[in-house]
């Protein structure tokens, strides 16, 4: 080793300059470099994903793309409308059912529920539930709705679909009312029921308000993620080339028609299917971007 | 005057608001007792302080007052406390209807996230308040001497207050209601001196309409403010685990400072103590 690297602890005119040789030095150069390298490589997919839809589906956009339907295969033109409304019912649907469902349960937990034995379970539930893939959703559905033909003897339908995915949404919903509930100081409460408000009011107008950006952070951001599932709709919703016939019909959905045309082995049902990817990524991205701008809400 | 345990002192004159008869608090489904045996007779139309070392219960006695304490998990209370000569921990009491006629203001101001207007309205609103909400407003604001800072800002959140102009807040949404006592917990103690001072004289004002408890560390407030103080002491009981509170003498305000009966009131106003 480099005597110089190493002077003697006692020398007397030691330099206070850097030496890039010192093993120290060197370590520091490597780890700094390792991190730079999981950092650029961290982020590249996220680039990536990005840049290549954009690219590949950007170059469609038109208003036919928008609102017209799928052409037969080996025609040519057509759009997906029908799939992006199948996209906004199904999952209206499973916001309507996962809403109140889901910070109805919250407020359980938060504000009724007193630690037990059940809260526990209820917790632990929707942490095994928020785990559980989309695909088993489906089935589920699949086998509760779908296969018993319990609405109006029909099998596949909008109504299964929006099932399912507002199941995926429920634990998120749960998550984020509860503990945005629990983040509301409780001399608030205090200060509730201190003026003679009953439990209900506390909740309606003091609590649940306190809560809200959290609380509407998390159903944005569920609805979005739900939005972009494919595995619980391929069971359930299905596909149909053509406009939306009613909630209890199959229904297109713009992320099983990127399933089924992308493995198409013809050119413009794979060119649609990028520009499907386009859209369905900009309105996930335009989703998220709203739940910022919704917890970023200054509320009296 | 009775003399040992009970230590329950007579007031004279002023008929009774609020009777406390035995009552025993504890906390954990009976396992730690907060205070206990409690006899007290709290007239109306006046201000009756509540001093003492922490942990004497003193906070804990206040909130049973309006039922505040069956918000915490495991909190029994045993004995009678006699509002207008009815329990209020009778089976058939609604706790909601007590506390709107036993309101209460707490040590940390805690405003609505409302406007200024709306933390005034939502009490008066929730009780049922048919009259002109305008007027009420005002006049709540006037009694908690906070109309002059405020009226200019009735709409902003009642956040942009300082803490003290906070507190004056809480007190007139309290007043807003209505009620019959008005119980305070520590209302000053995170406020400054100056705070302090316009909230002591807003006290001299409820006075006139409203009967007040309020439970204090401050020694020099009881006795400005107060008609009549409690003392509570801590002791440790033979047959019982950690220490239990005890009201250990109540009183005229002036004769609890200046002569009290028992020692251990003695040592703690003068300082000796605690």
């Amino acid at each position: 080793m480099d005597s110089q690297a190493r002077p003697a602890s006692n020398s007397v005119n030691r330099s206070l300059h850097r030496k890039p040789n010192l093993p120290r030095n060197r370590w520091n150069v490597i780890f700094t470099g390792l991190a730079a390298f999981f950092a650029a490589t961290v982020v590249l997919p996220l680039v990536l994903v990005l840049a290549y839809v954009v690219i590949k589906g950007a170059s469609m956009m038109s208003l036919t793309l928008l609102s017209e339907l799928p052409p037969s295969p080996g025609m040519t033109g057509g759009g997906i409308g029908n799939a992006i409304l199948g996209t906004l019912i199904v999952s209206l649907i499973a916001a309507l059912i996962a809403i109140p469902v889901g910070v109805g349960g919250g407020i359980y937990l938060a504000e009724y529920s007193k630690g037990g034995a059940f809260a526990s379970f209820v917790r632990f539930g929707t942490n095994v539930l928020s785990g559980v893939p989309s695909i088993i959703c489906g089935v589920f559905v699949y086998g509760l709705i779908v296969a018993t033909r319990i609405f109006f003897d029909q099998s596949y339908s909008a109504m299964a679909g929006g099932i399912a995915l507002s199941v995926l949404m429920l634990p998120t919903i749960i998550k984020t009312t509860d503990e945005g509930l629990k983040l509301v100081p409780q001399e608030l409460r205090w200060g509730a029921i201190g003026v003679g408000a009953s439990k209900f009011i506390t909740i309606t107008r003091i609590t649940l308000p306190t809560a809200f950006k959290p609380i509407a952070t998390g159903i944005v951001l569920s609805i979005a993620r739900a939005a972009g599932e494919t595995a619980p709709l391929i069971f359930t919703a299905l596909f149909s080339p053509f406009w939306p016939e009613g909630l209890f019909s199959p229904i297109a959905s713009m992320s099983v028609l990127i399933y089924n045309f992308a493995i198409m082995p013809y050119d413009v049902q794979i060119a649609l299917a990028w520009a499907t990817s386009f859209v369905l990524v900009m309105m996930i991205l335009v989703m998220n971007i709203f739940a910022r701008y919704v917890g970023s809400l200054n509320r009296i | 005057m009775n003399a040992s345990t009970t230590t329950t002192h007579s007031v004279p004159s002023a008929e009774a608001c609020l009777s406390l008869q035995d009552v025993s608090i504890s906390y954990g489904y009976g396992k730690n007792v907060a205070v206990n045996h409690v006899f007290m007779e709290i007239p109306k139309g006046k201000v009756t302080a509540f001093i003492g070392p922490s942990g004497c219960g003193k906070s804990t006695v206040l909130r049973a007052l309006n039922r505040m304490n069956d918000l915490i998990e495991g909190c029994s209370l045993k004995g009678r406390v006699l509002f207008d000569g009815q329990d209020l921990y009778d089976r058939r009491v609604d706790p909601v209807e007590v506390r709107r006629r036993i309101g209460m203001v707490f040590q940390k101001p805690n405003p609505f996230p409302k406007s200024i207007y709306e933390n005034i309205a939502f009490g008066a609103r929730i009780n049922g308040y048919r009259g002109d909400m305008d007027e009420l407003v005002e006049s709540s604001l006037r009694k908690a001497a906070l109309w002059d800072e405020a009226k200019d800002k009735l709409k902003e959140s009642g956040f942009s207050l300082s803490g003290g102009q906070q507190q004056r807040l809480c007190i007139a949404r309290t007043i807003a209601v209505q009620p019959e006592v008005i119980l305070m917990d520590e209302p000053c103690s995170a406020l400054d001196p100056i705070s302090t001072l316009k909230i002591e004289e807003t006290m001299h004002e409820l006075k006139k309409t409203f009967t007040i408890v309020i439970v204090t560390h401050n020694m020099q407030q009881a006795t400005r403010v107060s008609d009549l103080t409690g003392f509570f002491n801590v002791t440790s009981l033979p047959d019982m685990d950690g220490k239990v509170g005890c009201l250990e003498e109540f009183g005229e305000t002036e004769r609890i400072f200046n002569s009290p009966v028992q020692q251990s009131t003695q040592d703690y106003v003068s300082g000796r103590f605690g």
